[in-house]
């Protein structure tokens, strides 16, 4: 099994088309829709992540560009140095997704990577540098 | 009214009896026994803060060299640091940049830096004297081999302060992090309940020599802050509406421990520098203990938009930090996340620490020399020259 993170950019006209419905029924890819974007006859977007065996992720992808559906894989992850941090919130202020939130027991900052678009607003945001950008 | 003092609270702790509590478990208790049976029972509540605070800065004596030189231009790591004192001793603020590398260093890392026992280059000029021939000096310093180098905070421990949201088009960079446009977001930074002087809004036990935590010391409280407004506008359980009191401190740097003072850098605004405070408040009287229990849901302040940059920016709505802590508050019948720019999580770090610290008998309380002024009129600037 794999999973990959994605954004597709659906052109103006096109969000008519099941997707998310042919990537689980026809890949058996289990979907998560991070964000979604979609007007009607408007450019969209959607950000998913997407498991499964890494043939039927190729084959999905495939497909969806088949669809002339244009994606694009995420190649980077945000990194989070909890030692270092001070559990400040700020940012939080920022995150778009909420993958970054404080948690309201004992205010510590939370990070759900699995939420994150990396939009790197919290690398820039954070005051003591402790958000940074993994590229692989 | 009236029935413990500061010698028996004192007393109390070096006997390790004392009954001391956090300004947040203060709350639960009063809730449950009442102010009187909880002023009788509790000897000491201990507030805290760790926010960014740039007021903040430090003075050091870096010893004499031979031959001697009188300093008269210092760099600390390449930052600039005031020397227009005598001779081998500086002051060095927080928010001074680098002249290398801008925003991304400053005093603050340098103070954080010596805190951490690393070496700090010393640059420094003169025009040279008679009895100080030397004119120029490139050494190596660090907590071990100076003279004296302790923390003087002009202001900080803030009184309540400002919320912050941006109506405007445009994302804004300011000193309460990053603010999102139209509205986006809204930042506050404050401790609330925990916070010192929202714990003793008249002052009544925190003034000039009254011991404190400072960045992992036993410091002091110097002298009211600057820009101490005590005349603020204030709600009918004594707390100000917005930022009012503040306090000078001061504390060795050679004792500090880096977890309670970071250096921290806001994107294109500058740096700043988190301190971490504790502040014990004796439980003298019923009184004291009132102010104590307040909770976050009686502490207000204000939503002023950033995007105005006027002395005076509109007020936007008044909230309590109850509904700032909730985690969005509602303006206009839309749902604005909000978010925090101090840590409760360190600041409750260190009413903890101060309360064992207390229990252990390693921490006595001082009465105040003399008290803050609980009264005055703060002062603006007129600009007599061209605006640019």
């Amino acid at each position: 099994m794999k999973k990959i993170k994605v954004s597709l950019i659906y052109p103006a006209g096109d969000v008519g088309k099941p997707i998310t419905y042919h990537l689980v029924r026809d890949f058996n890819l289990v979907i998560n829709i991070l964000h979604a974007d979609i007007n009607l006859n408007k450019m969209g977007k959607l950000i998913l992540d997407i498991e499964g065996e890494e043939e039927d992720i190729e084959n999905g992808l495939k497909y969806v560009e088949e669809q002339g559906i244009k994606y694009k894989l995420f190649t980077k992850t945000i990194i989070w140095q909890e030692d270092d941090c001070i559990h400040c919130g700020a940012c939080t202020a920022v995150c778009p997704s909420h993958a970054l939130s404080m948690d309201k027991t004992d205010w510590s900052l939370t990070f759900d990577k699995e939420k994150c678009l990396v939009c790197e607003l919290c690398v820039k945001s954070c005051p003591l540098n402790v958000m940074c950008v993994n590229i692989f | 009214m009236g029935y413990k003092s500061f010698d028996e609270i004192n007393e109390k702790i070096k006997s390790g009896k004392a009954v001391v509590v956090t300004a947040d478990e203060i709350v639960d208790i009063v809730e449950e026994k009442g102010i009187q049976k909880a002023a009788k029972e509790i000897d000491v509540v201990t507030t805290a803060t760790f926010g960014p605070m740039c007021s903040s800065g430090m003075f050091i004596n870096f010893g004499h060299s031979d031959p001697p030189i009188r300093m008269g231009k210092v760099w600390l790591n390449d930052v600039p640091a005031y020397a227009g004192i005598a001779a081998v001793d500086a002051y060095i603020g927080a928010t001074e940049l680098s002249e290398k590398r801008g925003m991304e260093y400053g005093g603050a890392h340098v103070i954080e830096d010596l805190i951490s026992g690393k070496d700090i280059k010393l640059y420094a000029e003169s025009y040279g004297t008679d009895c100080y021939p030397l004119k120029e000096i490139t050494t190596y310093i660090n907590k071990e081999n100076i003279n004296q180098a302790f923390m003087f905070n002009p202001r900080n421990a803030y009184q309540n302060y400002n919320a912050a949201t941006n109506t405007s088009e445009k994302i804004l960079y300011t000193y309460m992090g990053t603010l999102l446009p139209q509205m986006g977001n809204v930042t506050y930074s404050t401790a609330g309940q925990l916070s010192p002087l929202l714990n003793d809004p008249c002052y009544r036990t925190i003034g000039i020599g009254t011991r404190i935590f400072l960045g992992g010391a036993q410091g002091y409280v110097a002298w009211e802050g600057t820009q101490h407004n005590p005349g603020q506008s204030r709600g009918e359980n004594g707390v100000p509406l917005a930022s009012a009191g503040t306090l000078a401190l001061i504390g060795d740097i050679k004792q500090m421990d880096k977890r309670f003072i970071r250096a921290a850098v806001y994107e294109k605004y500058g740096i700043s520098m988190f301190v971490g405070i504790g502040i014990p408040i004796p439980v003298l009287d019923e009184e004291i203990l009132k102010y104590t229990a307040i909770r976050d849901s009686e502490i207000f302040t204000n939503i002023y938009d950033y995007s105005v940059p006027k002395r005076s920016k509109p007020v936007i709505k008044r909230v309590s930090y109850a509904e700032l802590r909730s985690g969005s508050v509602e303006i206009n019948g839309k749902i604005i996340p909000t978010a925090p720019m101090s840590s409760l999580k360190k600041a409750r770090e260190i009413a903890e620490l101060l309360k064992q610290q207390i229990k252990t008998g390693e921490f006595l309380l001082t009465q105040p020399v003399s008290n803050i002024p609980g009264e005055n009129r703060t002062c603006t600037l007129d600009i007599r020259g061209e605006v640019k």
